[in-house]
């Protein structure tokens, strides 16, 4: 297990690296420098020198990229142009919004996905399997702003029993900002738990065919007691990978969802930073975002090892 | 009263019939032997009386197993009787078991399951005790080991512990031992009689090898095409091999191709002191890389003419052999020449002397082509590539010569058995009229009656063509038949070789020597038959 | 197999609808018509009118061609450059080009595709072509993976090695033998991408960086239609059915296609 550990950790490594190095790159990339850029054409020559000197544009690219990593590593996500303050408090401020509500849809996501996934399989070629993939047919094909746009129209605006929007802070209390975020989870979950049913699905189809559920089957379990026991842990690999990018995806492409719901969360930072040019704050918080994706694979690897013997047994 | 009594059992999947009135009984105590080649409904019939049919399935007739009739059973009752009246042993037991559990927690499972009072520390007594038993002592091999810990025989012997582990009545073996080497094969027969012997267990034995069941079952059943063909005490079927379809199995598998013994002595293939490493995963991040040696120089000469057999179980080095000797992979040391030129600098002028029969007849072509194009496919190596009619009579002389007609050009290769397949595999391996072909397992999966006509085939052709043969194979009695000489492979070496007859008749070797003991042997057939 | 027809029905309507909306459309979606803004559906305009008077019909017949064709090309992207990376890095298995390559792949994956997206069209401008370049990139890891994996499997069939034997060289075995037997696999993952490449247009669109005005684009017209959902939420539901027909149309053929060719496929759905 610690070698396994170790050789994913060096691979982590190495993908960040490459990452924040990409990053960077698309940066200086854009047209003009990324001072003209970011104060746009009607811009000053004076005003876009002064920030060429803020940015440290002057200094050689190797310098600037290395100033940039060593920042992040301490925690100095530089300073934001539009908004005047150190993006990584920005970050953690939106960051209270963003990773409760992907953890939310997350949640929904899982409770929706494995009961519906295992029902369906177990009773494959049924009323029940047929309209369960049917239904996540649906769900993978509405487009989850459509869905919260209507949500909105019927649940907040028709029967108002939920906000239509904004969020009130934790500091009102757990349950009206939960209540606030219901209809953005929703939303987020219902696309998500139907890929990840016909995932749970699929894969537990897979395992059932295998040999070693006959083996079961022929020492006197039932189908049931096959499927518990011997079917579901082999079936989660392929499950816990899809998991693993599915937290991510919440984390980061949230951008939508929040902005019909003026929710102040990370993907709307980035959303408006874009459209604001602020590439200070485009980069760290891409580079942050891209950290987080590569960090839950990593830790999904490692519960392979749970799963897995054959991992976790490895010299 | 019989254990078990099959009677007029029919069965057919989604409306195709696939047994038609089969019905054989077993007394408590026999081991019973039931044969048949691919598509006989032998396997079937065993799903059939255990109830775990594919779907779509659907029987009539009669199966009472201890007085009980199964096709009427409930489900509960047929959970009842799974484990604990009847135990099942599988034919691949690299996939029997469940990859995350623990041997000990799967044999439990048995006893768990019926006998749900059990606690936990009695069941793991009692699953030590039926490992014991499947001749896995705990000592050695603790219940903590994971299926992926274990051999292919070892995982086999787990797939029996959970199967007897209640001491049912009936053992069901469905080609128990056909993924395994001949000297586990023999191992794991030898178990399976004594427990059955030991418990006064009845047990099905089925097979497609009738030399497997000569000397273990006390009965015999021969299928056919879902039908039974003969049944009989298996002295008594020996001695008179009264059906013809008995009679031609038999004769098949004892089948000895005509062929003009050859004696020459100019070197074809020169294999000198061959060695091949493969790199091992690193066990830790920073240690240097360990190497694995597949091949411990390994030498060897193929004389022009000669039919020569490379016989060995599985890992001991004939498949990397074979790739080295095709040119396909690199080798650590030493030199292959064929002809005199070496093969590893892949130049078509040399590796247009020698071809291939691979082992699977369904996935040695592809799928998109017609059989011209895969048969003309060697073309590619030749110096001046024949084109319109005189590529297509390349083609048609080489499909008449594996008895083909030349018509079946224009067909796709899903459209021919196991049997023309194979066959088609050699035309392609003739078109270039080479010195030498590998036939690497060419004639393992396929019936005894196919394999008899097959190897009258390559008889045929290396008299005709004058053509030499290298016959890797794991199977003893093949290997027998068709080579002049053979070599014998144990862990990447060649730990005997000479003449064939001399070989088998009088092994130096003590591996050779436990090979040959542990080839399953048929008994004399009747006085006329012989 | 009723899939399959219940799919390729769906998926051709709106095809046709693309197509006819050159020639002919019952409306001009260009011309405001301010008098008969936010009509109901029902008479002269089946689907009503938004909020300028331009007829909603007209308007998701012209929007199908700009859906259609951003996912078109980007799937065309990810084919052409995925496809030969996957045969390339199983050609070359465990080498350093298939680690190289595979890591790539990782390495697109981990990025916020719809940040990234969003990034190139805010940074090049907002335009169609930037939308499918945009979209066309996430497509390159799925093909490459997809294709790398079904080769992998087919390198180690006995036709492969025959096809050594006879002298043959990773090129020429990749287009001879490998490709013909995974374009099943590789029409059944672009029904699926060309799926999400309509999805992933609608919500660039939605969020004003796809396709521009005056040309109407299915997620600009929900957008459009937000402050009014209220008032006439016909504005919202025609496009945003639109978009899930389309969408369900093509998954439904692509799983029905999968059953018919091969029920054994393996299909990455991300």
């Amino acid at each position: 297990m610690l070698r396994f550990t170790l050789l994913r950790l060096r691979s982590l490594i190495l993908a960040l690296i490459v990452a924040s190095l990409v990053i960077f790159a698309m940066i200086e990339l854009v047209p003009g420098d990324p001072a003209s850029f970011m104060l746009g054409i009607n811009a000053r020559e004076d005003t876009i020198n002064a920030l060429r000197e803020e940015l440290g544009l002057n200094q050689p690219m190797i310098q600037r990229y290395f100033s940039w990593i060593t920042g992040m590593l301490t925690g100095d996500f530089g300073t934001s142009y539009t908004y005047r303050t150190p993006v990584a408090e920005i970050v953690v401020e939106r960051l209270w919004v963003s990773l409760p509500l992907a953890l939310y849809a997350l949640t929904l996501t899982i409770l929706i996905a494995f009961p519906a996934g295992i029902w369906a399989a177990s009773r494959r070629g049924s009323l029940t399997d047929l309209s369960v993939m049917g239904a996540t047919q649906l769900g993978i094909a509405v487009p989850n702003f459509w869905f919260a746009m209507l949500a909105v129209l019927i649940f907040a605006i028709t029967w108002r029993i939920f906000p239509s929007g904004g969020f009130p802070g934790w500091d009102e209390g757990f349950w009206t900002a939960m209540h606030a975020l219901t209809l953005p989870a929703v939303a987020l979950a219902l696309p998500q738990a139907s890929i990840l049913t016909r995932i749970m699905r699929s894969s537990l189809l897979d395992t059932l065919s295998e040999d070693y559920i006959r083996t079961a089957r022929a020492k006197g379990l039932t189908r049931g007691q096959a499927l518990r026991r011997h079917a579901l842990r082999n079936a989660l690999i392929p499950v816990l990978t899809i998991i693993g990018l599915q937290f991510s995806f919440l984390l980061a492409g949230a951008i939508i969802i929040e902005n019909v719901f003026f929710l102040p969360g990370l993907g709307r930072l980035v959303f408006q930073a874009i459209s604001q040019r602020d590439l200070i704050m485009v980069e760290s918080v891409v580079m942050l975002l891209v950290f987080a994706v590569i960090v839950v694979n990593f830790l999904v690897e490692l519960t392979y090892g749970l799963v897995d013997p054959q991992l976790r047994r490895a010299r | 009263m019989s254990l078990l009594e099959i009677n007029n059992l029919s069965l057919g999947i989604h409306g195709v019939p696939i047994l038609k009135g089969v019905s054989f009984a077993i007394a408590e105590g026999e081991i019973h032997g039931l044969i048949g080649e691919s598509g006989s409904g032998k396997s079937m019939t065993a799903f059939a009386a255990m109830q775990l049919l594919p779907n779509g399935a659907a029987c009539s007739g009669e199966i009472t197993l201890n007085g009980r009739n199964v096709l009427t059973a409930s489900e509960t009752e047929l959970c009842q009787i799974r484990g604990n009246d009847v135990g099942m042993v599988f034919q691949e037991p690299m996939t029997a078991l469940n990859p995350v559990q623990t041997i000990g927690q799967q044999v439990a499972e048995t006893i768990l399951i019926h006998e749900p009072g059990t606690s936990a520390r009695a069941a793991r007594t009692r699953a030590e005790e039926a490992l014991r038993r499947a001749e896995l002592p705990p000592e050695r091999f603790p219940l903590s080991r994971y299926p992926f810990e274990l051999s292919g025989g070892q995982k086999q012997r787990v797939v029996i512990a959970m199967a007897i582990a209640l001491r049912p009545k009936l053992l069901i073996a469905d080609e128990p031992t056909t993924a395994l080497d001949v000297t586990t094969q023999a191992q794991i027969l030898t178990l399976l009689k004594r427990l059955a012997r030991e418990d006064g267990m009845g047990m099905l034995l089925i097979t497609h090898d009738l030399a497997v069941v000569s000397d273990m079952a006390d009965h015999i059943t021969i299928m056919r095409r879902g039908e039974v063909m003969e049944a009989a005490p298996t002295k008594q079927l020996f001695a008179e091999l009264k059906h013809p379809y008995t009679q031609a199995l038999f004769e098949a598998s004892t089948h000895q191709p005509d062929r003009e013994a050859q004696d020459e002595t100019t070197p074809l293939l020169k294999v000198v002191n061959v060695i091949r490493d493969y790199p091992l995963p690193r066990k830790t991040l920073f240690a240097p890389q360990e190497q694995f040696r597949a091949l411990k120089g390994v030498s060897f000469d193929l004389y022009r003419g000669e039919s020569l057999g490379l016989v060995g179980e599985s890992g001991c080095g004939k498949s990397t052999l074979t790739r080295a000797i095709l040119g396909l992979d690199p080798i650590t040391s030493g030199k292959i020449e064929l002809d005199g030129a070496s093969v590893q600098t892949g130049e078509h002028a040399v590796r247009r002397k020698m071809q291939v029969v691979f082992q699977d007849p369904y996935g040695s072509f592809n799928p998109r082509h017609k059989v011209a194009r895969l048969v003309a496919e060697p073309f590619h190596l030749a110096e001046t590539s024949p084109s319109g009619a005189a590529r297509d009579t390349a083609v048609a002389e080489a499909l008449i010569s594996v008895g083909l007609a030349p018509e079946d050009a224009q067909k796709y290769i899903h459209e021919f058995s196991g049997g023309q397949r194979q066959r088609i595999a050699i035309a392609r391996a003739l078109i270039l009229k080479p010195d030498l072909i590998l036939l690497d397992e060419a004639v393992s999966a396929l019936d005894v009656s196919i394999r008899a006509q097959i190897l009258d085939l390559l008889a045929e052709l290396s008299d005709q063509f004058n053509l030499s043969y290298l016959f890797i194979s794991h199977d003893l009695s093949v290997v027998r038949s068709i080579t002049d000489r053979v070599l014998v492979m144990q862990a990447g070496e060649i730990v005997e070789q000479g003449n064939t007859e001399t070989v088998f008749t009088a092994p130096q070797h003590p591996y050779t020597r436990s090979l040959i003991a542990a080839a399953p042997r048929l008994p004399k057939g009747p006085a006329h038959a012989a | 197999m009723r899939n399959l027809i219940l799919g390729l029905a769906l998926t051709s309507i709106f095809v046709a609808a693309a197509l006819i909306s050159f020639l002919w459309t019952p409306f001009d979606v260009t011309k405001l018509d301010i008098p008969n803004k936010l009509q109901a559906p029902g008479g002269a305009h089946l689907f009503g009118t938004d909020q300028f008077g331009r007829d909603i019909f007209s308007m998701i017949m012209v929007g199908a061609r700009t859906s259609i064709a951003v996912a078109i090309v980007a799937v065309g992207i990810g084919m052409v450059i995925g496809v030969p990376l996957g045969l390339a890095a199983a050609a070359r298995r465990n080498s350093w080009l298939d680690e190289f390559i595979m890591r790539g792949n990782d390495l697109i994956f981990a990025f916020p595709s719809l940040v990234i997206a969003i990034m190139i069209t805010a940074v090049y401008g907002a335009s169609a072509f930037n939308a499918i370049v945009a979209i066309g990139i996430f497509n390159i890891p799925v093909f490459a993976r997809v294709s790398r994996s079904a080769a992998l499997s087919l390198w180690q069939r006995d036709y492969i090695l025959s096809a050594r034997v006879a002298g043959k060289g990773a090129v020429r075995i990749s287009a001879e033998h490998i490709l013909p037997n995974i374009t099943n696999l590789l029409i059944v993952q672009g029904t699926i991408q060309f799926s999400l490449g309509i999805l992933a247009e609608a919500a660039l669109s939605y969020v004003g960086l796809g396709a521009q005005p005056p040309l109407p684009s299915w997620g600009r017209m929900l957008a459009e239609s937000q402050t009014l959902v209220s008032l006439a939420p016909h504005l919202a539901l025609f496009p945003g059915f639109a978009i899930v027909l389309t969408v369900l149309g093509l998954n439904l053929a692509g799983d029905g296609l999968r059953d018919l060719l091969d029920p054994k496929l393996r299909v990455a759905r991300t």
